[in-house]
This record gives structure tokens, sequence and C-alpha cells, in this order.
């Protein structure tokens, strides 16, 4: 069954480790949702957050052949199990007349916060799954949006679930 | 005492006990040709393209089982090496190739001669540097040399500025390698070994199907004892010929694509596979849908988890270094009471012998024209089975290893995963460099040889005496047996025009040339060529073969193993 699946990953954090997963992606047909990376709280570190779709099989051979990368640390497949999932979103959109309020009310109902503000514009946060930036996204007309911009998901396991190097 | 980057680059090679270093300056690298200008701990082998350097080095590396090295400037340099990186590569085979790079400040300028290694070379290697700190050479290539040899061996790449081999540090080689990242697994998992002796036990129809890891891992011995202890029958992948004695009767021969008729109907309807280094290759099972057909449980043992479930489903994995994984199976066999069904092994070696009785390598030895399969079969008698041979790519390959019986691992160099026509000559001198005593044969085809035949004059200048066994038949043979099975016989540029005197080609470079035309001189020809009087020379030699033989059996793409073509049905 085709799934949607997060992996997390730890590697070292040297040059080139980026291009090292990318490019086994785009050489295996793996397909990519979204990937982020950032130094961990130990800066040799890089934690990186994949989200993809596939099937069982798939994402046995993404998890295996992302383990044998030789600067790969751990891999954990984190929708194998109970976990919290963050993406954060900037949207820039018209607020003119009418349409100002209501899209602060939007904002509001999603727990959007208005971070900068011109006469004509709002620039909304937003945090939350995926599926609930969607739903944002879907909630205001898309001829007010100007631009918007995503993180990706980035994920962690819960309560006792970790990776740690 | 500070010194050199280069002076490092020599001394981690002499620490690794190198022997051989096969490349070809540049200007990137030549401050390392500077420091091998003045060592004497290894031999620099002066190739006449950078792709034979690799390939040699890589040889050396499949016949010994240690690590090959190749040096190469940047730019064109390494390009020229990435064919031979990418066939070592596929077959996992461990070597370290040191490539030049433009300065560091160059770096990312366009520079003369730059092309990104790393880059370019990332898809088709295990693991790769670029070295930005003389302060981090020698680690860098204590772990170069780790990586390639361990756990799923594979090439690796150290790309090294030039301005970093000019610059100044203490040489401290490091007494080992500690790696977060990367710790192969060894050992086999207990509770999976005695599932796996249980399922062996109780298969009445077993089938042990060993591979390229075999000889990788040095397990032939192993293997051999396991296979005999329990009585099954045994086939080779093609990277696996040797890792079980072809001329005993429990080996079926090579299974695939054009494996033996006995090997593929056993693989198809045993109960229990056991399947140790070997990746379920689509040039091995055919068809897996096909091959799922049938119902059978499979042990696979892989020292890469990624080998196992990737194609083909299995039901107990063992992830471990096949030699130790062997010897366990083996100690747990010798412990257990229980023994196999032997009236139902015996049923299944009756069915096995029907199959074998088909004969399935047989062909017409009756004509006026030479036949390759009888050259590779009067080989093996000249050489008493115990030369090294090499192979390039084609129909020659496939007769090498059907003909050809291969006792012992490591005797059998060809490239298998990537089928890179051209490495059958380099892959001679790799093996003869690293054993000058032994008989090295080169099978090859007019095609083949001529994708590295620059190679005679490196094997005048280091008197590398191979002997090079052209089986000539004008054609792309295996090329055009395809464009005459599935393309209704249009030979789409698949003859070889033009092609050289290939007797006053030899003797150009200053080497021995034979044409040989009839098959009653065949074996006069082979055993002069083997002789004491040429044991020094090179001997090219040029059979004029049949040039419409195809090789048999063969599943086609798509088919399914039970499915062969076999001779006597055309
Ligand atoms: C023209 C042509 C025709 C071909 N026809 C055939 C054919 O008919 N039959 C055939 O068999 N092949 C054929 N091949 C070759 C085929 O393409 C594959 O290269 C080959 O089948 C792979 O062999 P293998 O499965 O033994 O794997 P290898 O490529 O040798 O891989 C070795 C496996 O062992 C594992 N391993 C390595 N070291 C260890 C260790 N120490 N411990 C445990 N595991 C280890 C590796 O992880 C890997 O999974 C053909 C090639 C060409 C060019
Ligand atoms: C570098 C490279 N190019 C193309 C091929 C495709 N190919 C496979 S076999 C073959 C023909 C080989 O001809 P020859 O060396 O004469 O051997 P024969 O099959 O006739 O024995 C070709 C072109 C290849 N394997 N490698
Ligand atoms: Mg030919």
């Amino acid at each position: 069954m085709v799934r949607r699946h997060i992996i997390s990953l730890l590697m070292e954090n040297e040059a080139g480790a980026l291009s090292r997963v990318a490019g086994l992606f785009s050489a295996r047909a793996y397909n990519i949702e979204s990937l982020t990376v950032a130094p961990t709280e130990d800066a040799t570190l890089s934690r990186m957050t994949i989200v993809t779709v596939g099937s069982e099989e798939v994402i046995e051979q993404i998890t295996k052949q992302l383990n044998k990368l030789v600067d790969v640390i751990k891999v954990m497949d984190l929708t194998e199990g109970s976990h919290i999932e963050r993406e954060l979103m900037l949207v820039k959109v018209k607020a003119v007349g009418a349409g100002r309020e209501e899209m602060k009310r939007t904002a509001d109902i999603f727990r959007g916060r208005i971070i900068d503000v011109t006469d004509a514009t709002y620039t909304i946060e937003l945090t939350g799954t995926g599926s609930k930036l969607d739903a944002f996204l879907e909630a205001i007309d898309p001829v007010f949006i100007i631009e918007t911009v995503r993180t990706g998901a980035s994920g962690i396991g819960r309560g006792e679930r970790s990776l740690k190097a | 005492m500070e010194v050199t980057g280069a002076e490092i680059v020599v001394r981690c090679l002499a620490e690794e006990g190198v022997e051989f270093v096969f490349g070809y300056p540049g200007g990137a690298v030549l401050n390392i040709y500077d420091a091998i200008f003045k060592q004497d701990k290894f031999k620099h082998v002066l190739v006449r393209h950078e792709q034979a350097a690799v390939h040699a080095a890589d040889a050396y590396a499949r016949a010994t089982g240690r690590v090959g090295v190749a040096l190469v400037t940047s730019g064109p340099g390494v390009t020229n090496a990435v064919t031979g990186i990418a066939t070592a590569y596929m077959d996992s085979i461990p070597i370290v190739v040191i490539s030049g790079q433009v300065p560091t400040p160059a770096i990312g300028l366009d520079a003369f001669q730059e092309v990104d290694a790393v880059g370019i070379t990332r898809p088709c290697v295990k693991h790769n540097f670029l070295v930005k700190d003389v302060k981090d050479l020698a680690a860098t290539f204590k772990k170069a040399f780790h990586i390639a040899a361990s756990g799923r061996p594979g090439p690796v790449l150290i790309d090294v500025p030039k301005d970093v081999t000019a610059h100044l540090t203490e040489f401290v080689y490091p007494a080992t390698v500690e790696m977060r990242s990367y710790n192969p697994v060894v050992k086999g998992h207990s509770g999976q070994l005695k599932r796996a002796v249980q399922m062996l036990l109780e298969a009445k129809r077993p089938m042990i199907y060993a591979g390229g890891g075999v000889v990788l891992g040095d397990a032939a011995p192993q293997l051999t004892e396991l296979t005999r202890l329990l009585g099954f029958p045994c086939t080779n992948t093609l990277m696996g010929l040797g890792g079980y004695p072809a001329t005993d009767r429990q080996n079926l021969g090579m299974l695939g694509m054009h494996g033996t008729y006995e090997a593929n109907m056993a693989m198809q309807h045993c109960d229990v596979l056991l399947a140790v280094g070997a990746r379920f290759d689509d040039r091995v099972i055919g068809n897996p849908a096909h091959f799922a057909r049938e119902q059978r449980r499979i042990i696979h043992i892989d020292v890469d988890p990624s080998s196992i479930s990737k194609r083909v489903k299995v039901d107990v994995p063992i992830v471990g270094d096949v030699k130790n994984v062997l010897d366990d199976l083996l100690a747990l066999l010798k412990q257990s009471k229980e023994k196999n069904d032997a009236a139902a092994l015996n049923a299944w070696w009756t069915q096995i012998e029907l199959w074998r009785s088909k004969d399935c390598l047989k062909y017409n030895r009756n004509g006026s024209i030479i036949k390759p399969q009888y050259v590779v079969e009067k080989l093996w008698e000249v050489t008493k089975g115990d030369a090294y041979v090499t192979s390039d790519v084609g129909q020659h390959q496939m007769w090498a290893a059907q003909y050809y019986k291969f006792d012992k691992p490591r005797r059998w160099i060809n490239s298998g995963g990537l089928g890179t026509m051209g490495v059958g000559l380099p892959y001679a001198m790799g093996v003869q460099l690293a054993f000058p005593d032994a008989q090295v044969a080169c099978i090859t085809g007019e095609s083949s040889i001529q994708m590295c035949i620059q190679e005679l004059s490196t094997c005048k200048q280091y008197r590398i005496p191979v002997k090079v066994i052209t089986l000539n038949n004008r054609y792309m043979g295996m090329v055009r047996q395809w464009q005459e099975f599935f393309y209704g016989s249009r030979y789409a540029e698949s003859y070889m025009e033009s092609l050289p005197d290939f007797v006053k080609l030899a003797e150009a470079y200053g080497h021995v040339g034979m044409r040989i035309d009839k098959p009653e001189d065949v074996e006069a020809a082979l055993k002069e060529a083997f002789s004491p009087a040429l044991k020094e020379r090179l001997v090219f030699m040029d059979f004029q073969t049949d040039q419409t033989e195809n090789v048999f059996p063969m599943v086609e793409g798509g088919k399914g193993l039970s499915e062969m073509i076999l001779a006597e049905e055309l």
C-alpha cells in the first residue's frame, strides 16, 4: 500500500552530506515530498526530516539505502510509531477593505499570527501539520495570496521514542 | 618534522602496504608524482589511459583480495576514470582512487581541468572525500582504505587539491578508525541462524545459490564444507564462479540468463533456497513474478541489508559477513541430531541428474570452423584448469564462464554488473602483476579488445606476459545474437568492419601474434603460447571463430528461469 512516510535521520554535518541523500533519492527514482535539514544541539550532527510516499517495499529500500550511506548515523521511520509533525508556513496575503478583517479572522481560527502588516498586506505565520497548512490555504480565496513559503515537515517521536547518535 | 601533502599521500600508501599504484600524471598531481619519484615502497605502473588504471587496480583487488589503488589527474583524468570506478562499484570491488584537483582557491571558478570529481563520482562510489586541509589527509586515507575493504566492499575516491599536496604538516598515520556512522554488521543474528538451520534440515528439494559475496568474503572453504556436509546441489552466479569447485558433482554450474538447464530448473523448483552473497539480479532469476510462482522458502545471507528483499522477498534474512555466518551455520548443523529426509534428497538428485542429462552445453564439434566453446575447453585443458582468466564482455564472456571450470575463487575476473567492454586486457595486467608466475589468460572478442588495446604498450613496458585469446567472430556477437532473436536478423551496426591485422598489431607493440583458423590447430597454438619458450612474452592469439554461433541456454528478458531456449530447439 502506498502511504506517506516521515523519515528522520541523523548524519555527520559535513559538506556534501545533503547531496548524498538528495542524489540517492533522484538516482533511485524515489519520491521526495519535502526535505528539511539543520544542525542539532551537537554541531557535528545534522538532523534531517524527509517526507516521502511509497509502498512498504519501497520504504524498506529507502531506509536501507539511507542507512548504507557512510555519513548516516541513524534512520527512523517516524510514521511507524506515534510522533509529532510540524511545518512552518509564511503567507503574504492581500488585506484590503472588507477582506482585511476576514483574513484576520481566518488566521485566528487557524491560530496563525500576523507578523508583518502594511496598508495592503498581512504576512501570516502558521505552524502545524502539513494538512493543517493545506487547510488554511484552502480556506482563503486564492486571489488574495501573494506568496507562500513552507519549510517542509519536521518530525519527532512522542514520549520515549528518540533518535540519538 | 613537517612534510608536504604529497609526501603524506605516498607515506599513507606505504602504510597500507600498497604494492602497485596504477596511474597517469597531469598538472594537479605533479607534486604527488614528485614524491613517488623519491620513494621505493611501491611500484607505479604507467598505463596508457586512466580507464585502464582503474580496471587494473580493480583486477588486482579481485585477484588478491587487497585494496587496489589508482592515481589520476584532475578534469579529464577523473572523467576517464569514471567507467573504471562504476565497473568496480557494480561488482563491489575494494579500490581507492586518488584524483588530483585544482587548488582550493580555484575550486568553483571553472579553472583549467576542473571537474566536480566528488559530484561526478557520487552515484558510483561507496564513498568519496574532498580533502581541503592537509591536516585531514592521513586520517582520510585511513578511512578510505577501511571503507573500501570492509562491509560490502566498494570504490572510494579521494580528491586532493593541488595546494593541499604542497602544504606542510606532521605525518601521523592513525592506528585505527572509529566512525560512529559506519559500522558494518559482521555476525549473523543467532535467532535467524537457528531458523535457517531448521529450514535447511526440513528441506526436501534444497538448493544453494552462491554469488560474488562468497568470493569477496573469502568464504569458499566454508561454502564447500557446508554444501558437502548437507549434500545439497550448489549453483554459482557469474560473479560467484570458483566459490564452489566447478568440477565437483554437487555443482550444477552457473545459473541465470545463460545458466545451465539443471541449475535453472533446480532454482525454479527447489523448496528451500539458501542464497549466499548473491543479490537476485535480473540476469539471474529472470522474471521475478514467474520465479515467485513456485512456493519456496528463502534464506538470504548478505552483509548489505539493502541486498535483502530488494527484488525477491525472503523468509530468513541473515545480515552478516558470509564467512562468519557460514561458520556459525556449520557449527549449528554439526551439533544438530536431525538429518535431512534422505529419501526426499535422493529423489531430488534423481530429478537433477535427469535435467543434467540434457547436456545443455553440448555443441557441434565436427565442423571445419573453430567453435568458440572449443577454444575455451582447450584452454582449460592446456592450463590444467589453474589459470587466472579475465574476460571482456559479450558472447566470449559467457563461453568462458560456461566452459572454463573454475575450481578456485578469485580466478575468474570479469565485469558482471556493469558489463564493461574493454576490461579484459587491463584486468589481465592487474592480475599478472599481482602473480608474476601465474598463467593469465584474457578471453576477449575482436570488438571488446579494441576498447583498451592501447594497454599492449603498458604490457610491453612492464613485461607483462599475459595471453590474449581473441574469439574473433567479426561481430559484436552478443548484440548480433539479440538482433537475430529479437530483431528479425537485422544486424544494425553489429558487424565489425575494417579489423586490424591483430598479428601485425601485436608485433608492432613488440609482442608475439598468432592467427589460428582451423580447429585442429587450436590445441597446439595454445600449448605453444603457454610453453616455457613464450613464458616471458605476451602472446596475442587471434582465433577465427564461427561467426554465427550463439550462446545457449538462454532465458529471454521477461521470461521465467524454466523457460530457457536450448541449442537443440533451434
Ligand atoms: C553479458 C552478460 C550476461 C550475464 N549473464 C549472467 C548469467 O547468465 N548468470 C549470472 O549469474 N550472471 C550474469 N551476468 C552478471 C549479472 O549481471 C550480475 O553481475 C551477477 O549475476 C551478480 O552476481 P551476484 O548476485 O553474485 O552479486 P555480486 O554483484 O557479486 O554481489 C555480491 C553480493 O554479496 C554481498 N557481499 C559482498 N561481500 C560480502 C560478504 N563478505 N559477506 C556477505 N555478503 C557479501 C554484496 O552485498 C552483494 O549483495 C551477466 C552479465 C553480462 C555482462
Ligand atoms: C562499453 C560498452 N559498450 C557497449 C556494450 C554493449 N555490448 C555488450 S556485448 C557487445 C559486443 C561485444 O562484442 P565482442 O567483444 O566482439 O564479443 P562477442 O560478443 O562477439 O564475443 C556490446 C557492444 C558494452 N557492454 N560495453
Ligand atoms: Mg565478436
